[in-house]
């Protein structure tokens, strides 16, 4: 699976730059990580996040998981589908499964984060370990 | 194994975080004298023969059982059937430590889960906790409850809020951001301010927060208050620190309410000089995800038979850290198992009954102090079970006190409360009364000095 213009975090997010709007999801791997997806608690449209402060949890079958902010900026819309279907996280993480949409501070920041590849090259290293 | 394991090199570090130099520190608000005690000063130990004669003696000090009372504020004397005593004296229910594993504690889980149902039932909500512990902190967390749900920082209360829980509320938010703020009560009805209220009704509003029946007795209109708040998106949360009232009003989630919180120790529980009591919240199902306290479901088991378990776990502590929905990890268990037993021993029938004649009680009352041109009902309609009874010469602690000398505990003097009720007393009515005691009363009342 092609995924051009998103960008990865070490914390399994991703953030799709290809829509004029950002949307932030968490990955294919951190959904198969996590388990059955029962819950996800969404922060409410228009609040400020730093980079990396946690903004929503996750909630499986496994374990409660924060999920951390790619960037720096303002949370635009929430994924109103996952209330009543959290499992989208799981079925289809990099698309009807995406969280929530943030307008970005800082565009440098970017450059700080994985592209698919650097990120594929990551997950091998944490298998490897 | 260490049931404390912190070292003093952690103990350090965490003092250095938080900018002090002794734990110690922390508890600087509270007078050093209450804090520890002088243990060198303790009498010499006494055998036990001799120490339970020391507690008779201290026992028989208490004067209350001498008294007809009409004390209440937010602890009433009613009658507890004696199956009610009789039952949760049993061992299973006394006595377990943290009762919840499904495959050990299905009896206590079951009552919690019978606990809740009830609960909804009376308020007209969705979904009830098993429990908190007291009206003040079930206030407070209801108003917690309700800036996690909405994001909003401000909450307003009613200044008719039993000042008691009022302060606990302010206790439990003095240290974060968010902004408390009074709403007043209309002088003639006693109600709520609406016009004050929608003054300070704004898009920051979380919540308002009202009594019903309110500190003074008086009935809100719950339906205009919600109906209010929500014109601007905010909760309505209604505070009951009279749960016997319930069964006598209609349902608040009938009226609109969106969270009621409150005190339940007249379902079963005796005064106790003021504990262990029993908070409640209830709420509609969209806040479910952000109670706080323990929930207790109803589930199959592999084999497809019914069962009780806790539920939605993930809110608490012991699995979300300093993100969970309250700081409160435990509840009054075995206080809410009590009124289960009461509430089922009454039945929908019973209940409906005692709550009519705590109000027909308060009703002959103020039918029988109304040719008195001395003292005063200060608002005379829409009381459940309470009434204000104003002293119009004179200050109410010395008419107490007058009252007191004749053997009747007539009420409570508010100016410790509130410093423009000082000619007034909160006098409390429950079907521990009768007519006579009534008469009796009113009596006194009519005999001037």
């Amino acid at each position: 699976m092609s995924l051009e213009g998103f960008r990865f975090t070490k914390d399994h997010e991703w953030i799709n730059t290809d829509r004029t709007t950002f949307r932030v999801g968490i990955t294919e791997y951190a959904q198969h990580e996590l388990g059955d997806v029962v819950y996800v608690e969404l922060p409410p449209p228009g609040k400020v996040v730093s980079k990396s402060a946690p903004i929503a949890n996750i909630e499986s079958v496994k374990a409660v998981s924060d999920v951390y902010s790619p960037l720096s900026g303002t949370v635009g819309e929430i994924n109103g589908k996952l209330a009543e279907h959290p499992e989208l996280v799981n079925q289809d993480p990099y698309g009807e499964g995406w969280l929530f949409t943030l307008q970005i501070g800082d565009p440098t920041e970017l450059d700080g984060l994985m592209d698919q590849k650097k990120y594929e090259e990551y997950l091998k290293g944490i298998s490897g370990e | 194994m260490r049931y404390l394991p912190l070292t003093d090199a952690e103990r350090g570090e965490m003092c250095s975080t938080l900018g002090i130099s002794d734990v110690r520190e922390l508890f600087g608000c509270i007078a050093p004298e209450r804090c520890f005690y002088p243990l060198d000063d303790f009498p010499p130990a006494l055998s036990e023969s001799e120490l339970i004669q020391r507690f008779r003696g201290f026992a028989l000090r208490n004067s209350y059982p001498e008294f007809l009372s009409f004390l209440g504020a937010g602890a009433y004397p009613h009658f507890i059937p004696e199956v009610v005593n009789s039952l949760s004296a049993k061992g299973e229910f006394l006595t377990p430590y943290t009762p919840y594993q499904p495959e050990v504690s299905q009896g206590n889980l079951q009552a919690m889960f019978e606990y809740q149902t009830m609960m909804t039932m009376l308020t007209g909500m969705d979904v009830s906790n098993a429990s908190l512990y007291d009206g003040g902190t079930a206030a407070a967390e209801g108003a917690l409850l309700t800036i996690r749900k909405s994001g909003k920082p401000r909450i307003l209360i009613s200044s008719s809020l039993h000042p008691e829980y009022a302060e606990i509320i302010r206790t439990y938010v003095q240290n974060l951001h968010y902004e408390l703020l009074t709403v007043g009560s209309d002088r003639s009805s006693g109600k709520v301010d609406i016009t004050d209220l929608e003054r300070k009704l704004d898009e920051r509003t979380a919540a308002f927060l009202f009594q019903s029946p309110n500190f003074f007795g008086v009935i809100e209109d719950n339906g205009i208050l919600a109906e209010a708040v929500h014109r601007r998106n905010g909760y309505a949360v209604q505070v009951v620190a009279e749960a016997m009232s319930l069964p006598f009003l209609v349902p608040p989630g009938r009226c609109g309410v969106d969270v009621v919180a409150g005190e339940a120790q007249s379902f079963g529980l005796p005064l106790s000089f003021g504990g262990p009591y029993l908070g409640f919240l209830a709420a509609r199902d969209g806040f479910l995800r952000q109670m706080p306290g323990r929930i207790v479901g109803e589930t199959r088991d592999a084999d497809g038979k019914r069962g009780y378990v806790l539920t939605l776990s993930t809110r608490e502590q012991h699995i979300k850290r300093e993100k969970a929905t309250s700081n409160i990890c435990t509840n009054q268990a075995w206080c809410a198992i009590r009124a289960a037993m009461y509430l089922a021993t009454m039945g929908k029938v019973g209940l409906t009954k005692i709550s009519r004649i705590n109000h027909q009680n308060a009703a002959y009352f103020v039918r029988r102090v109304s040719p008195f041109s001395h003292v005063r009902v200060r608002y005379g309609r829409d009381f459940f079970n309470e009434v204000v009874l104003e002293i119009l010469h004179g200050e109410s602690v010395d008419f107490y006190e007058r009252l007191r000398k004749k053997g009747i505990l007539a009420g409570i003097p508010l100016g410790r409360f509130f410093a423009d009720f000082g000619n007034a007393l909160l006098i409390s009515f429950t079907e521990m009364h009768d007519r006579e005691m009534i008469d009796r009363l009113v009596a006194a009342i009519g005999d001037r000095p």
